[in-house]
């Protein structure tokens, strides 16, 4: 058992005693192993991706009474690699008037913040790219870059309807990122560190969903509103901005924000996992696999909101964002403080 | 700082605009100070066509009236027609056009909260309704053979009769309905957001809705009582008991609202209509060539989409000397430019879609 829980561990310590052995340098067997790192979160957030389009769309289809994509490939698996080739073969156009480097750049930069926020999630027991110190803090400043290619992909666009979904990302995410911060608090005021793999130990015996459900459900809004999906997808708001920030990109641009969209559902749900659901801890199965498994589930609950909610209007959004999920992470970050002072205190 | 209005063309090319209507839009920021509508996209002269074709070849073109709502607008011009000429229509065919215009309401109720909730961003409210339509289509198709474009009444009666296996699948829809009904209030009626984004937007006064001359589902959420099958029963309504929803506040709720009690009274009506349906012929006795006489006539009936009137006039001669249709949709649609001032982007989507327009209708 214990062989298969460490597979990826062992695996990642054999090609380091390799590269060693070969005679290189410290520096060029860590730049290896870092490298190598990448190429597997890449891998990882892109097989995610390409997994996820054709299970939300077989999700979508389970939910409205109707078979999903079913004719490419057996139960319509290939439907997704069809999908792409269309997308890679597709005209890539930029409009006439367009601000072409920042509308160029948008979508690759949409992707920079969930690849290096992905760097610090603990897959499994040492499964980990980098286990800095300060985890959680690095996670929460990297994912708030996000905002910034969305406005630049509305503003560039030079369309009004690109620009009214540019406007309504950066108010969101800013105003939603607040609640998100302050929920995650309360499970660092417990832990008393800002560790990732600290945090998944200090699960091994009780998950955090019990000591902070308060904190649990602003955070799974919160990360909604995060990577704008239904019921927060504003910014793209189908049936009343066209396609939002997306509306000028075609191709691979437009798929690029595609795949970021997945890569962050990933993100938040590995986020909700190891925060909230005791990260790999679990019985019988080898660590990564329960983090797989939880991790899907939330990825699933997401879907299952979004098949389900009609879209908040934008300036609802903001009442329940500044008016009840604020005061409510404050409160629950208040109470939390109580109970460590008295648990530390008085033992108990 | 200096803020400027921005203009937005919404449409023709918009997927929430039902088709090709457009709207310009004034935006402040997110909130709308004004628009102008602009029709005609599909304007295809249905009026000057009828001046160039017999009575009985108009038929088919008023399927292209409300295409949602075929059956209703067949019945409302073979009426008409009845009206100038005085021709008595069989009791079976009358019964068979009540529960064919009453299938016809609910067929396009379906199609106007799901689209209005799909509006308001909710995709997958949209598959349920559609899916309850499907049943209705079925029925249609098994009856005459088209799913949207029936050409099913005929001046005098119906083109030919109800098939045997009919009547037990009716049964077997009507039994299914309500079971439907009641799921989609389950799933989109007590919904938080729903409620957040429909109660107290788009309001249309009692006597902004009288003024503007709304009818159907539009005027009775607005507080206004008026149904053309109570207030000028036509062919054999005045038999039936049924109940006309009202509602007080007039916003995109009760709009809402309204539609899906509208066919829980249908399917009231419907149960009733095969419980006396009588047997016999569909079609009475019409002569070979349609030639009513010189004369004018104006007859209108409750359409899913509000009242829908013919007025034709006569010359003695197979053909209409003139024809007028007051379409519902179009003038329903007249309120939108009023009631979007200082309403949210989403709020003018919604409060459109809540008005349940058809193009076809809008622009003739």
């Amino acid at each position: 058992m214990s062989v298969l829980d460490n597979l990826f561990v062992k695996i990642a310590a054999l090609v380091r005693t390799t590269l060693t052995g070969l005679g290189l340098g410290d520096i060029w067997v860590n730049l290896a192993m870092v490298i190598l790192y990448l190429a597997g979160i890449l891998g990882v957030m892109i097989t995610a991706a390409l997994v996820l389009v054709l299970v939300e769309r077989k999700i979508a289809g389970f939910i409205q009474l109707r078979p999903g994509p079913n004719r490419v490939g057996p139960w319509g698996s290939l439907q997704t690699v069809a999908d792409t080739i269309k997308l890679l073969t597709k005209e890539d156009i930029i409009p006439a008037c367009a601000d072409r480097k920042v509308f160029m750049l948008a979508p690759v930069l949409v992707l920079v913040p969930t690849i290096l926020a992905f760097a610090v999630i603990p897959f499994g027991k040492g499964m980990i790219a980098t286990d800095v110190n300060i985890g959680i803090f690095y996670l929460i400043a990297v994912s708030s870059l996000a905002t910034i290619p969305f406005l630049m992909a509305g503003w560039s666009s030079n369309n009004k309807y690109s620009l009214l979904g540019g406007m309504r990302a950066v108010a969101q995410m800013v105003s939603y990122e607040v609640p998100m911060v302050f929920s995650l608090l309360g499970v660092v005021m417990i832990v008393g560190s800002l560790q990732m793999s600290a945090i998944v130990e200090a699960q091994s015996k009780v998950w955090f969903v019990l000591l902070q459900p308060v904190a649990f459900l602003i955070y799974v809004i919160a990360a909604t509103a995060e990577c704008n999906r239904a019921p927060f997808d504003i910014p793209e708001g189908e049936s009343e901005l066209v396609a939002g920030v997306f509306t000028e990109y075609t191709g691979m641009k437009w798929a690029l924000f595609f795949l970021a969209e997945y890569a962050n559902l990933v993100l938040v749900s590995a986020i909700a996992t190891t925060m909230f659901l005791g990260g790999w801890h679990g019985p019988v199965l080898p660590g990564w696999f329960w983090f797989f498994i939880k991790t899907s589930i939330m990825i699933f609950f997401f879907m299952w909101m979004r098949w389900t909610f009609p879209r908040v209007r934008v300036d609802h959004l903001m009442h329940f964002g500044w008016k009840f999920l604020v005061p409510l992470s404050l409160a629950n970050i208040f109470i939390t403080g109580i109970g460590v002072y008295l648990y530390k205190t008085i033992g108990w | 700082m200096r803020t400027q209005e921005i203009t937005v063309n919404l449409g023709p090319q918009h997927p929430s605009t039902h088709g090709v209507f457009r709207l310009v839009i004034h935006l402040d920021g997110e909130v709308a100070t004004g628009g102008t509508s602009v029709l005609g996209y599909l304007h295809r002269g249905l009026e000057k066509l009828a001046e160039s074709r017999t009575y009985p070849q108009f038929i088919p073109y008023t399927d292209r009236l409300d295409y949602l709502a075929s059956m209703s607008n067949n019945l409302a011009y073979v009426q008409t027609v009845e009206k100038l000429m005085g021709i008595e229509v069989p009791e079976r065919a009358e019964y068979l056009r009540v529960i064919f215009a009453e299938l016809q309401r609910i067929a396009s109720h379906m199609v106007g909260v799901g689209t209005f909730v799909m509006d308001l961003g909710a995709v997958t409210a949209v598959f349920y309704p559609f899916i309850h339509r499907e049943k209705i289509l079925d029925l249609f198709s098994m009856t005459c053979g088209g799913r949207l474009t029936y050409n099913y009444m005929r001046i005098g009666g119906l083109s030919h009769d109800i098939p045997e296996e009919f009547l037990p699948k009716l049964q077997e829809f009507l039994d299914y309905m309500r079971t439907a009904l009641e799921e989609y209030h389950q799933l989109v009626t007590g919904n938080e957001i729903f409620l957040a984004r429909t109660k107290g937007v788009g309001v249309i006064t009692k006597e902004m809705a009288m003024s503007y001359g709304l009818s159907g589902p539009n005027v009775r959420a607005s507080g206004v009582c008026y149904d053309v099958r109570k207030a000028h029963p036509y062919g054999i309504y005045d038999r039936f008991n049924f109940n006309v929803p009202v509602f007080e506040s007039g916003d995109t709720f009760d709009r809402y609202m309204v539609r899906m009690i509208e066919m829980e009274e249908s399917v009231k009506i419907i149960r009733q209509a095969i419980k006396d349906l009588p047997e016999g012929p569909v079609l009475g006795k019409v002569p070979k060539l349609i030639k009513p006489p010189a004369g004018e006539v104006y007859h209108s009936i409750e359409n899913p989409k509000g009242e829908l009137g013919f007025y034709i006039v006569s010359d003695g001669s197979p053909k209409p000397y003139r024809l007028h249709i007051r379409r519902p949709s179009f003038v329903n649609l007249g309120v939108l430019e009023e009631i979007i001032k200082g309403w949210k982007v989403a709020d003018v989507i919604a409060i459109l879609a809540s008005l349940d327009i058809v193009l076809g209708e809008v622009d003739g």
